[in-house]
């Protein structure tokens, strides 16, 4: 998976750095299937695979330069330090801090936490109380935004 | 495989990604290095959730992750709209040649 999303980064040729994307999506499904989150990883082929990929396959085939490629620009170094800092950083806190409370988790997985976990994340959005409810359905007005942006944005103008 | 093992990955992922979105030229580019970013938090997310609360089910990480893949559903879309339009504008999708807001 790093494989690949390093492949999105460093490949010159745009086409085969979404196609590693989408590999390194799958991978984090895959991700998702070991951590017992079988909604997530179904979530993750369907939307990112499905949607998203597909989108970008469509935005790299209508704006693909086949002189220019995929280039590096001048912050090519300072950005290289600055990731590895960041990547330095996380690691370090990660080590560094005493996963006490994780201790009692059972890696062999317990009954309650193998079932399929889609009726748990409906209770856990739509709780009377301590739910998501309303987060949800501000996030339903935001996809219908982005739908209506987007459709505007990319509309040829009638007088043109 | 403890919860730090996840917690780097998703730091790599993140690491790379950043460095992505900050040195590439291509808009579209950058825009599937936002994307790796997104990822590396849902999986930090769902390992917190998965690994923080024993015993119990406490999904409220996987409805963080659903909401960011919300969002980035619809930053895809707008932002590969925006990125045709420049294109169409000007024939290119090199993000040193869009300066039209600087001064």
């Amino acid at each position: 998976m790093v494989i690949a999303a390093v492949g999105v980064v460093l490949l010159r040729d745009i086409f085969r750095a979404a196609l590693l994307l989408v590999l390194c999506f799958f991978t984090v499904a895959g991700i998702y299937i070991t951590l017992n989150a079988d909604f997530l990883a179904a979530v993750q082929v369907l939307v990112y695979i499905g949607a998203i990929g597909i989108l970008l396959m469509f935005a790299i085939m209508l704006t693909r330069n086949i002189r220019e490629g995929n280039p590096f620009n001048r912050l090519n170094m300072p950005a290289l330090v600055l990731a590895l800092l960041v990547l330095a950083t996380i690691t370090g806190v990660v080590i560094a801090t005493d996963w006490a409370t994780v201790s009692g988790v059972p890696d062999v997985v317990t009954s309650e936490l193998d079932q399929p976990t889609t009726s748990h994340i409906a209770k856990a959005l739509f709780d009377k109380d301590g739910g998501f409810v309303l987060p949800f359905e501000i996030a339903s007005v935001l996809l219908l935004a982005a739908l209506i942006g987007a459709v505007v944005l990319v509309r040829r103008k009638e007088n043109e | 495989m403890g919860i730090e093992h996840y917690l780097i990955l998703s730091a790599i992922m993140f690491s790379v990604g950043l460095y992505g979105a900050l040195a590439k030229r291509n808009a579209v580019a950058i825009l599937m290095c936002i994307e790796i970013m997104l990822n590396a938090v849902n999986i930090a997310m769902v390992a917190f959730s998965r690994y923080l609360v024993p015993d119990t089910v406490v999904l409220t990480g996987h409805v963080f992750a659903i909401f960011i893949m919300t969002v980035a559903a619809a930053e895809a879309a707008v932002g590969l709209a925006i990125i045709i339009a420049i294109y169409r504008s000007r024939q290119s999708v090199d993000v040193e040649q869009v300066d039209m807001m600087k001064w």
